[in-house]
């Protein structure tokens, strides 16, 4: 099962990114094969709106399973939960190795509803 | 030929100014007040309004027995308005510029278009002359398609005044873009130089010609004369702070009706404007 976490920076020591659409990284981590992977973001850093769906969408088309960020608005919700990814948007704070860890030990709550307002309207 | 008024800041005075030059320009002309969000020319001009028309814009419906989920629309969409999920995909049609993109890049024929409601299209007269005004409707976002029908209104003969809105993105571009002149309304304080300079810089990366009207202007500040004299941008007039002028337009008259000396300042600021589009 893959597993992606927003990230600012490239290793699982990094700190989570608290913003999803416009995250500097994801690294997706695959809990089989015990190993993850990093992938920029950049071009939803510099989207004029809609990254968020962007990112979402990105997440569906890599075929991850789990997002652990720190906030998630109302239309990357929609997207992510038509997708059928589990949101969890309380991250913030953590490294990715401890929200990681957070998530194997059952510890987080599974968001039912966008934390924070959209961007537009 | 075709006059925009247009500032960086807002509030400097463009609504007076597009107001006031349109009534003392020679005719045949028209004012179209471009300001969609905050049209306020009307409130001056009392034109009379005869039309009113809703203004949609196109946004995608997803045949879903006919897409195969290849997903060519969302690669094709700037605005990630439309985004496809595996099987599944959703549309935004808030987020939707109406370009019509996706219906084109569909290999299905999968996408047709249906129309959202953003604003209306008030057509009127004002002293024999057309008035047209766009209104976006509250919590719409999206200016320019509304700014473009305005547009349409554009005369092929004599002189339409355009009334646009503030700053320097989007919405001013779409209303300056194919001006023949751009008049630059700009006060005189450091907040008013530093976004002057924005537009500035925005009308010659555009290429258009433009004039700065210095508006409210005192003795004790000068930057903004000093930066049009050092940049040869073209002042085509000073405007002095008046408490008459403040008086008249807080109780929505017209400056060159009720203030006495600002119809012989319009007028000059007509004559500088022609002259300067001649002259270009």
């Amino acid at each position: 099962m893959k597993i992606s976490i927003s990230s600012q920076g490239w290793d699982l020591d990094s700190l989570v990114d608290p913003r999803f659409g416009r995250a500097a990284q994801f690294l997706i981590y695959d809990t089989e094969a015990s190993s993850f992977e990093v992938i920029s973001n950049s071009q939803n850093l510099n989207a004029t709106q809609g990254a968020g769906i962007k990112a979402a969408e990105i997440m569906s088309h890599r075929g991850v399973r789990v997002l652990i960020t720190g906030h998630c608005g109302p239309k990357a919700f929609n997207t992510l939960k038509t997708a059928g990814i589990e949101v969890i948007s309380s991250a913030e704070g953590l490294t990715v190795a401890q929200a990681l860890d957070k998530y194997k030990s059952g510890q987080f709550t599974t968001s039912n509803s966008p934390d924070v307002k959209g961007h537009w309207k | 030929m075709i006059v925009a008024v247009a500032s960086g800041k807002g509030g400097t005075g463009k609504t007076t100014i597009a107001s006031n030059l349109a009534v003392c320009l020679p005719r045949p002309k028209r004012l179209l007040d471009c300001d969609v969000e905050e049209p306020n020319c009307h409130i001056f001009l009392n034109p009379e309004i005869d039309t009113t028309e809703r203004f949609t814009l196109p946004f995608p419906i997803v045949d879903e027995t006919r897409c195969n989920g290849c997903g060519e629309c969302s690669v094709m969409c700037r605005y990630n308005a439309i985004v496809t999920l595996q099987s599944k995909h959703l549309v935004f049609p808030e987020l939707c510029h109406g370009c019509g993109g996706c219906v084109e890049v569909c290999p299905e024929n999968a996408i047709t278009e249906g129309q959202r409601e953003i604003g209306s299209i008030h057509t009127g007269t004002h002293d024999h002359a057309l008035f047209v005004q766009g209104l976006l409707d509250v919590g719409q976002a999206l200016c320019p398609p509304l700014i473009y029908a305005v547009k349409r209104h554009t005369a092929t003969n004599g002189i339409t005044v355009i009334d646009c809105p503030p700053g320097t993105s989007c919405p001013v571009i779409a209303a300056v873009k194919k001006c023949d002149y751009v008049v630059l309304v700009a006060e005189s304080s450091t907040f008013g130089l530093h976004d002057l300079r924005l537009a500035v810089d925005t009308m010659r990366k555009l290429n258009l010609n433009f004039g700065v009207v210095i508006n409210r202007v005192s003795s004790a500040d000068r930057q903004v004369a000093e930066f049009c004299r050092n940049e040869q941008i073209p002042v085509l007039l000073e405007i002095p702070e008046d408490r008459k002028a403040a008086e008249a337009y807080s109780r929505g008259q017209l400056l060159v009706d009720v203030v006495p000396g600002f119809r012989e300042l319009f007028d000059r600021l007509c004559e500088r404007i022609l002259a300067e589009f001649h002259h270009s």
